[in-house]
């Protein structure tokens, strides 16, 4: 038996791609099929981690915030999987928590969900929002409770910043985990919070990670878009089109699709 | 208007077409989030049996999305053809899937057949076929279309080489399309999904890729994969384009989310066309398709996800596309949650499509956030090889470093078209033989990086 390797494996100076893998038959050679599986499994076990709002709390309280847990109303990981529509919203108690919380209009809600990587938001959302509360003034800024909430995705945001009476909602939460990295986060921004928002209507800054955008880098960019979402009163696409001439870097519009 | 059925000493009442069609599809997690999956299984049989004793005709009378206030519709049954209808027109939806089963159905009748059939028609019969008679059937079907090369013919299977790189960045890109040749991939298409959709990026990804295939003057076509809109502005900055690509649905909303109208996909085409850059053939469009796009963009109307599905097909067959693909595992577990429901639906849409008579291929893949693996995808794709599928996506070790998904790999393929005994597009056969990439018994040959390929790198 020859193993082939593959005289091009020079082309992986190239780009990220998995290039130049050789082949055995036509098929991969062993190593290459193991770091494949390797890879996933990494992914897959990030899908699967359990949020841990205590130790982000305690990094929180650290930084002087003020922390509060709660629950979307996805049961558990299996239905929050297949039930975004529960993930977007909050448990009753949850809801109930809340409403007990309210006091004086906010200026701005702050959001932590596990989202599809509980990973990623134990690694980098306490440091983001450490750097942030540094760039907002709070003579300008009256900054809520971090609300921590367990299966939850973007919208539910929407929910947490209508209870608390805040003008925006700043939601740091984990991404899909891909082959190249399992602990990514992404902070939304959705201006005037309410249930029934659009994806449209929220600006996003995404691949925060140490290989990505760093924690220092995303609060700054977050700080300027919230300062920008303030002075438009709006986010979204209409922020975008305001912003056209001068976008800070690395924020974009959410767009699906393939 | 209702349906009944008794099941033991139940009765079921389906209050609507589209209602029977929703409760008959066999379950699939986007139906269930959409409100409209049977309750049990139970139920989801008696709708089958409902089904099976609705006439084909029923579908011509009752549309499962209003056809007033949808193009969709509109243009399917206003483009329906009554004659070529006639040979299954006194038929129920159960003694059609008979007959597709016969020996009767062979490949040219079906060819006949494909305009008299409407995409809720097809569905229907899918409903109540098992795996193994949606590839028997489809794999009755051949559908062929031509560009630089000839794609579709019985006992041939391509790829589509898929280059796609974090950042668009040039030289990452041609590594990657390098790679795919070298492991004699990008037949189908060598076509890219772009990160930005600004026109300029799409100008030198198209620029790009139209010299790599003149340099080695492979028999192939290329394509950027953005928005309808910056393929046309493009090519009004006189870009090489030679597909327009766009993703459709299969109602009005759907595709107003994806931000396009029927009239600009034709104007789109009139562009390609004008262009004359096709060789053999002038097939210009490729379209993507995937099950839970209408959901996702809230415009299903309550209709199950295959059936939207299928017209999407619909849709895509009006603009005589060189190719069509169903991205079977990519919009994650709320539409489709496991490798059963992502085998299952790749099946539906590959036989929908081909029964519709359109070039199918499928993106067999999946999103770590579904319970799939590497298996599912062994699986699905094996069984599509068998049922004649025109071509599959070729990514450099199945892992698409931009869009975060799974795929098949360049690999994958030729394992495909070696058990199966398939051979690639016989134009880039050739083609493959006379660069020195395989042998006459089409077998891949060691070969150090060929003259021809090593300017390219440098010279991106």
């Amino acid at each position: 038996m020859t193993l082939l390797k593959d005289s091009w494996a020079a082309l992986r100076r190239y780009t990220p791609a998995r290039v130049g893998l050789g082949r055995t038959g036509v098929s991969l050679p062993t190593i290459q099929h193991l770091a494949l599986q390797e890879s996933l499994a990494l992914a897959r076990d990030a899908v699967q981690a359990e949020f841990e709002p205590d130790a982000i709390s305690a990094e929180l309280r650290a930084f002087g915030f003020e922390t509060l847990t709660c629950e979307s109303a996805a049961a558990d990981r299996a239905t929050y999987l297949r039930r975004p529509d529960l993930g977007r919203r909050l448990s009753p108690s949850s809801r109930a928590a809340l409403e007990s919380r309210r006091g004086p209009p906010l200026d701005l809600a702050l959001v932590v969900a596990d989202g599809l990587s509980a990973t990623a938001s134990r690694r980098h959302a306490a440091a983001l929002l450490g750097a942030l509360r540094d760039l907002l003034p709070a003579a300008n800024w009256r900054l809520g409770p971090v609300v921590l909430v367990r299966q939850g995705r973007v919208a539910v945001g929407d929910e947490v910043g209508a209870l608390l009476g805040a003008n925006a909602v700043a939601v740091l939460i984990g991404e899909r985990p891909g082959l190249s990295a399992a602990d990514s986060l992404g902070a939304y921004v959705t201006w005037a919070p309410a249930v029934g928002r659009r994806d449209a209507e929220r600006n996003c800054i995404s691949n925060i990670r140490a290989e990505g955008l760093s924690s220092a880098d995303a609060a700054r960019t977050l700080a300027a878009l919230l300062q920008a979402a303030r002075a438009h009163q709006r986010t979204g696409v209409l922020l975008s089109a305001a912003l056209a001439a001068g976008t800070p870097g690395g924020v974009a519009t959410l767009t699906s699709g393939r | 208007m209702a349906h009944h059925q008794n099941v033991g000493t139940s009765r079921y009442l389906f209050e609507d077409l589209k209602t029977l069609l929703a409760r008959a599809s066999p379950f699939r997690s986007g139906d269930a989030l959409a409100g409209v999956a049977a309750k049990d299984a139970v139920e989801r049989v008696a709708a089958q049996r409902a089904l099976a004793d609705v006439p084909l005709r029923a579908f011509l009378a009752e549309a499962v999305v209003p056809y007033e206030s949808d193009d969709v519709t509109r243009l399917l049954l206003d483009g329906h053809d009554g004659r070529a209808f006639a040979p299954v027109g006194h038929m129920t939806v159960g003694e059609f899937r008979d007959w597709l089963l016969s020996d009767e159905a062979d490949s040219a009748r079906l060819s006949g057949l494909a305009r008299g059939l409407t995409p809720e028609m097809v569905a229907a019969v899918s409903k109540l076929m098992r795996l193994q008679d949606l590839v028997l059937v489809a794999a009755k079907c051949e559908v062929v279309t031509r560009f630089r090369n000839t794609l579709g013919l019985r006992g041939h299977m391509s790829t589509r080489l898929q280059p796609n790189h974090p950042t668009d960045d040039l030289q990452g890109v041609a590594a990657a399309v390098l790679d795919g040749l070298f492991l004699g991939a990008g037949d189908a298409v060598i076509g890219i999904n772009p990160v930005t959709e600004s026109v300029e990026r799409f100008v030198e990804l198209t620029s790009l890729l139209d010299r790599v295939r003149r340099h080695l003057d492979i028999p192939t076509q290329a394509c950027v994969l953005g928005h309808v809109t910056t393929a046309l502005a493009a090519m009004k900055r006189g870009a090489p384009v030679d597909l327009v690509f766009q993703s459709i649905g299969g109602t009005e909303g759907t595709n107003r989310s994806f931000g396009v109208t029927l009239s600009m996909l034709a104007e789109a085409r009139e562009a390609a066309l004008a262009l004359r850059r096709g060789t053999i053939g002038d097939h210009v469009m490729y379209f993507e398709t995937g099950q839970g796009s209408a959901l996702s963009a809230d415009a299903h109307s309550g209709v199950d996800q295959q059936t939207l599905e299928a017209r999407a097909y619909g849709v895509a067959r009006t603009f005589s596309p060189l190719l069509v693909n169903t991205v079977v595992g990519f919009i994650g577990p709320e539409y489709l949650a496991d490798g059963k429901q992502i085998t299952r639906a790749g099946l539906e849409d590959h036989f929908c499509g081909k029964l519709l008579g359109l070039p199918m291929g499928c993106d067999v893949c999946y999103t770590v956030h579904a319970d799939a693996d590497q298996d599912d995808v062994d699986a699905l794709l094996t069984l599509l090889g068998v049922a004649g599928c025109n071509y599959i996506m070729g990514v450099p070790g199945s892992d698409d470093v931009m869009l975060n998904y799974q795929s098949t790999s360049f690999h994958d393929a030729l394992y495909v078209r070696k058990v199966l005994g398939k051979r690639p597009a016989p134009e880039f056969e050739s083609w493959l033989e006379r660069i020195g990439l395989v042998d006459a018994a089409g077998q891949l040959q060691q070969v150090e990086l060929p003259a021809a390929f090593r300017p390219l790198l440098g010279s991106v």
